[in-house]
């Protein structure tokens, strides 16, 4: 069986402009933000920066783990369309690198003001806060340095590696399972790299350290749910996306059905880690937690936190609870798009609280990044996945995704 | 809730149930069910069951829980006896939620389970005809249901040709009822041909 996917001449113009699109806001951003002697603008050209390399480094990722997932649990399930989640995990230093080139420029290059204080991460020059500087054994430059390095180039090799393994199982002997026992052990190790990674250090720096005097021991969970939910929303869009261009024969309705189970239950996943975040400051009322939820609830974004729990909590539970939605193509597209915006904006509303105050507006700058980044995820998935054979052939796996039944 | 007259045929394999199954639907004969000692996959596609409603009752149900937790707790905390915890708002709805879930998931749970014995014709207590002492041990059991037409000749011949090891004639009643075995009058024991 060989189905080769050949990149569309509209896919490559779109995602050409899209990355244009994207080039030109930062030009424009960089002309009327970053040259301008107004700190809140400057602040505002690097936090959706953050934002955004932050959030497509994440939903990539989680490429990687769902691999990684099944490849320990021998989930047949994934094996249809699995040269999707390869080839989106196969591109996470893309998002990395760019990532860690921006979170590094903020930490150790942006300053503002007459005192040379970095308005995004208030720590860095904590000056005389005495919380601050007991927090400084954990969040310091070193630190922050050496986890973002790491995590980015364990996060990039485990995505290439694991693409690359898979199609080396194609020219393996029929049924050998040296390949299949070698790709087990290393996802066993990948879990362990990514609980340390994105379940626990990666959302405290990239993201928690925005608001330093805050502390939520959940956030990282709350940050793995949230951009879990919209990696599979993405490898949704690609699976539909390569089944409307006539490739991915084996996958049928079950499978979508079973990527719609996971929008559908790790929204609600979400919003369980949301809710008891939330219950437990409120319950408690202690000033110094409450400070992150009066910004957002009863603050400048009461309108992104409330939108952002219709959006991710309401609308998946009521439209994709029914076993017809699931199974319908236009539903979970519609869907998954919807889930992806929502996501963004919670991860909007992680971040620009701290650094923007009252001053957050989502304008032209806000969504032409976006369109960049979304460019950029176009181009490099669409031509990882045009390099090989759609269909893992030899893959152990393949007759039992044929004959999945969700 | 009617005595009835089918004919059953016993397969000893899967394979050969599968196609017989296919058989009996294309030869017009009425199919009242299939008994299998272990759950397999695709047999209610080829019997034609159609998808089940039971998660919309389960969506009731839980809307069910849901308005009962938030009205009855809005209802205490609010007018019948109010009080003041912690400073709280007497309308305090993050508080109510880990309740109003827990409720949502019981109502919903002992809902299904119910509906599910009511559809599927087993309670304690509750009596079903057997159509053949192995159907839950090592033998898969087609009953079809005969009307005054069919010949029982014919359906055992043609049962015979699905592959099946063992045929019979049986007198009995269709839905379940309650009480002893021997209650009903009418009930009679396999008569084998």
């Amino acid at each position: 069986m060989n189905d080769r996917f050949v990149i569309p001449g509209r896919l490559k113009n779109m995602s050409r402009a899209f990355i244009s699109i994207g080039v030109l806001t930062l030009i424009m951003g960089i002309i009327f933000f970053l040259t301008k002697n107004n700190n809140i603008d400057k602040t505002r050209f690097w936090a959706v920066l953050l934002q955004d390399s932050v959030f497509f480094t994440m939903i990539t990722a989680v490429s990687i783990f769902i691999q990684a997932a099944a490849n320990l649990a021998h989930g047949s399930w994934i094996v249809a369309y699995r040269r999707v989640p390869e080839a989106i995990g196969a591109n996470v230093w893309v998002f990395g690198t760019i990532a860690s080139v921006i979170l590094l420029i903020i930490v150790f290059v942006f300053r503002v003001g007459p005192e040379h204080v970095n308005p995004i991460y208030e720590w860095v020059t904590p000056g005389n806060d005495k919380i601050l500087n007991g927090k400084s054994a954990f969040l310091n430059q070193g630190m922050y340095l050496g986890f973002t390095l790491v995590t980015v180039a364990l996060w990039s090799y485990f995505g290439r590696k694991f693409r690359s393994m898979s199609i080396a199982q194609q020219s393996a002997p029929k049924n050998d399972t040296k390949i299949f026992w070698k790709v087990f052990r290393l996802s066993g190790l990948f879990l362990l790299v990514y609980a340390l990674t994105q379940m626990s250090t990666a959302p405290w720096l990239w993201i928690m350290s925005i608001q330093a005097h805050w502390y939520s021991t959940l956030f990282s969970w709350y940050t793995f749910a949230s951009s879990f939910v919209s990696g599979m929303s993405l490898i949704l869009l690609w699976v539909v996306y390569l089944k409307n261009q006539g490739n991915l024969e084996l996958v049928t309705k079950e499978h979508m059905h079973d990527l719609g189970k996971f929008m559908f239950a790790f929204s609600i996943f979400w919003t369980y880690l949301w809710f008891s975040q939330y219950m437990l400051i409120w319950y408690a009322n202690i000033p110094d937690e409450t400070v992150y939820f009066k910004l957002r609830q009863q603050g400048p974004y009461s309108i992104i936190f409330y939108s952002n729990f219709i959006i991710n909590f309401f609308m998946p539970i009521l439209i994709l609870m029914a076993r017809p939605s699931k199974r319908n193509y236009f539903t979970v597209t519609f869907m998954a798009m919807i889930i992806i915006f929502g996501h963004w904006l919670d991860f909007y509303q992680m971040i620009m609280p701290g650094p923007l105050g009252s001053d957050w507006q989502i304008g032209f700058y806000e969504i032409g990044i976006f369109i960049g980044f979304a460019g950029v995820l176009i181009y490099c998935v669409s031509k990882t996945l045009a390099k090989t054979n759609l269909i893992p052939e030899n893959n152990l796996f393949l007759k039992e995704t044929m004959i999945h039944i969700s | 809730m009617a005595i009835k007259k089918f004919a059953v045929a016993t397969y000893l394999d899967e394979e050969v149930l599968f196609p017989a199954v296919k058989k009996v639907r294309r030869s017009g004969y009425k199919l009242h069910d299939v008994y299998t000692p272990f759950a397999v996959h695709g047999l209610d596609v080829a019997i034609g069951h159609k998808e089940t409603d039971l998660h919309i009752a389960g969506f009731i149900y839980g809307l069910c829980g849901t308005s009962t937790a938030v009205g009855f707790i809005s209802w205490i905390y609010t007018s019948d006896w109010p009080q003041n915890y912690g400073g709280k708002p007497h309308f305090a709805l993050p508080a109510w939620i880990p309740i109003t879930f827990e409720l949502t998931v019981l109502f919903a749970a002992v809902g299904m389970v119910l509906t599910f014995c009511y559809l599927n014709q087993i309670m304690p207590g509750v009596k079903k005809h057997v159509f053949h002492p192995r159907q839950s041990d090592d033998t898969f059991v087609v009953a079809l249901e005969l009307n005054g037409k069919n010949s029982e000749e014919e359906a055992i011949a043609f049962l015979k040709s699905t592959g099946a090891t063992e045929t019979s004639i049986q007198i009995a009643e269709s839905s379940w009822w309650y009480g002893r075995w021997d209650k009903k009058e009418a009930y009679e024991t396999m008569t084998h041909i």
